[in-house]
């Protein structure tokens, strides 16, 4: 296991270096200069080369690679181009919005997805199962910003339990931040609900034939009991997996819902940033982000050998 | 033939349908400005209604389809075109150092999701049809590549291949002679469901503004300009919202169907 766990660092390492070249090389072709674009046309020479010095944008390429890597590993991700700002402060400011979203949202596809699939499973073919399947084929369907439209439209404009947009924040109480919360969270979860749903369906599916699971029921085991004691707990591996995938789409995929609940989360800031011309605030956000999307691969990766040791002899 | 085959096919070729008939005809000039008739609830004269400017909403849905379809279907086409011939590659010279490379290559294009690589090109190049179909597209790559490699790699150890390589036949002629045709049914699968993707995906960017600009029209942009009007006028947000889940559906029933159809296996437990 720590040899694999070496192994797996090691290529954890080389996809974070590999990715931070990328996206600074991507960021780099950008025309322009953003001294020059944030002083204007008319602005003297002394003047920009003296905030160029300020940037850090009087270094070579990959000085600047450097710079910008190495302060990153410090927790220095710079200063914003337009904000005048430290980037880590706006980024960490943000993230106390997206990432309970995130999270908020994985705890409620996961209440939502287990009960169903569990359901469809122990009811296959029969009116239930189709009435669950149905259900998360429209879920996979829906575009979540546009269910998130809809959900705007009957719990704030109509029937008024929540407001329509907007970010109470955490130091109005923990409660009335979660509210704040919950119609992004729903329309964040609904179609990664439907998909856990099918994926932990299916586990169980293939769970239910296996021989322990008719030998459960000769030793005198109801359905009901061995569906629970050997049936879930055996198809939630590939089910974690799929969960832990979908903690990195969920950070990803707020970035879209938080514009239509106009919350101050990573989203808006990226694309404040992106409009601005705020170059580095975009590259340190994609590079977070990449970051979260490969970290979280790599723990689910670990997590899976742990439980299932013949994936760790494959690599 | 089963019933989601049957209904996928219906719903895929109605959207298809308006997309190309919106070439040759539509009820109204779709982006004639009417302002009199503005925020018309659906009526005979207008089908699905106005818009804040008056402008016909079933003309502005066909012509949007033509986007959604366009965008989609060439980034399926991206998808197909390099990471075929990289899983195909991988698979015939599966353990060496060109397998490895393509593989951690694949990993690295799958930690940026297509919304992130989106941000990326329109931060440094401007927003754009073209540059939501490069994200989309450069985001199916591994997908596919993936997806051959694995079928292509049991398929290596059957003995028809045997046979060829027997007759003295390269692994690049293999591959494309005896492995592709075997795996063409999986990728036309694995096609439609990208295909699906890519429509929602492409929903998602031009709604955040990062997909097709005006006067081009898209379904996500016509959920963009409906929030702010979504109290007094809901159908502006229902209908291009409705499209979407339409098309999506049709491609996913349409892509599982395929899946069961063509699987020799399950029509052979069938018959």
């Amino acid at each position: 296991m720590l040899r694999y766990s070496l192994k797996r660092l090691l290529s954890l390492i080389i996809s974070l270096a590999v990715a931070s070249v990328v996206i600074f090389g991507v960021i780099e072709v950008a025309p322009g200069d953003p001294a020059s674009f944030m002083l204007g046309v008319n602005a003297q020479p002394d003047t920009l080369a003296a905030l160029r010095a300020e940037l850090g944008l009087d270094v070579s390429k990959l000085q600047r690679y450097f710079n910008w890597v190495g302060g990153m590993l410090t927790g220095d991700f710079g200063t914003s181009y337009t904000y005048r700002t430290p980037v880590s402060q706006m980024i960490a400011d943000r993230l106390w919005v997206s990432l309970p979203l995130a999270l908020y949202a994985l705890t409620l596809s996961t209440l939502i997805a287990f009960p169903a699939g569990i359901y469809a499973a122990a009811r296959r073919g029969k009116p239930g199962d189709l009435a669950v399947m149905g259900a998360t084929q429209l879920g996979i369907a829906v575009p979540n910003f546009w269910f998130a439209m809809m959900l705007v439209l009957i719990f704030a404009i109509n029937l008024r339990w929540f407001n329509a947009g907007g970010f109470v924040g955490w130091e109005t109480g923990f409660w009335t931040g979660l509210h704040s919360l919950t119609l992004p969270a729903i329309a964040l979860a609904l179609p990664q609900a439907a998909i856990l749903a099918r994926v932990m369906r299916s586990s169980l599916l293939d769970i239910l034939g296996e021989d322990f699971m008719r030998t459960a029921r000769a030793k005198g085991l109801s359905r009901r009991q061995a569906l629970w004691r050997h049936g879930v707990r055996n198809a939630l591996i590939p089910v974690l997996t799929i969960i832990g995938l979908q903690f990195s789409f969920l950070l990803a995929g707020s970035i879209i819902i938080e514009q239509v609940f106009y919350l101050p989360g990573l989203g808006r800031l990226v694309f404040q940033a992106i409009s601005a011309r705020d170059l580095i605030v975009v590259e340190s956000v994609v590079m977070l982000l990449v970051f979260a999307v490969i970290t979280v691969n790599f723990l689910v990766d670990l997590a899976y050998a742990a439980v299932d040791p013949r994936l760790r002899s494959r690599t | 033939m089963s019933r989601n085959l049957i209904l996928g096919t219906l719903l895929s070729s109605l959207v298809l349908l308006a997309a190309v008939v919106s070439f040759v005809w539509t009820p109204y000039d779709h982006a004639a400005l009417n302002i009199p008739d503005k925020l018309q609830p659906p009526s005979t004269q207008h089908w699905f209604g106005t818009d804040h400017f008056g402008r016909d909403i079933f003309s502005m849905i066909m012509v949007g389809a033509r986007t959604s379809i366009a965008v989609a279907l060439v980034a399926v086409g991206i998808g197909v075109g390099f990471g075929v011939p990289l899983g195909l590659t991988a698979a015939a010279r599966k353990g060496s150092w060109l397998d490895e490379v393509i593989m951690r290559g694949n990993d690295l294009v799958f930690a940026f999701p297509s919304l992130v690589i989106a941000i990326l090109i329109t931060a440094v190049f401007g927003a754009g049809a073209v540059n939501a179909i490069i994200a989309i597209g450069i985001f199916n790559i591994p997908v596919f590549a993936r997806i051959t490699r694995g079928a292509a790699l049991s398929l290596w150890e059957r003995e028809f291949i045997l046979a060829a390589r027997v007759s003295g036949k390269g692994a690049a002629r293999i591959s494309a002679e005896h492995i592709l045709p075997n795996v063409a049914n999986l990728l036309i699968v694995q096609g439609t469901i990208q295909f699906s993707l890519g429509i929602l995906a492409e929903a998602g960017l031009s709604y955040v503004g990062l997909g097709a600009q005006p006067p081009t029209p898209s379904w996500g942009r016509m959920l963009a300009d409906a929030q702010t009007m979504v109290s007094f006028a809901p159908h502006l947000a229902l209908i291009p919202g409705l499209a979407i889940i339409v098309t999506v559906l049709g491609l996913n029933l349409l892509g599982d169907g395929l899946r069961d159809w063509l699987d020799p296996r399950i029509r052979v437990a069938r018959a």
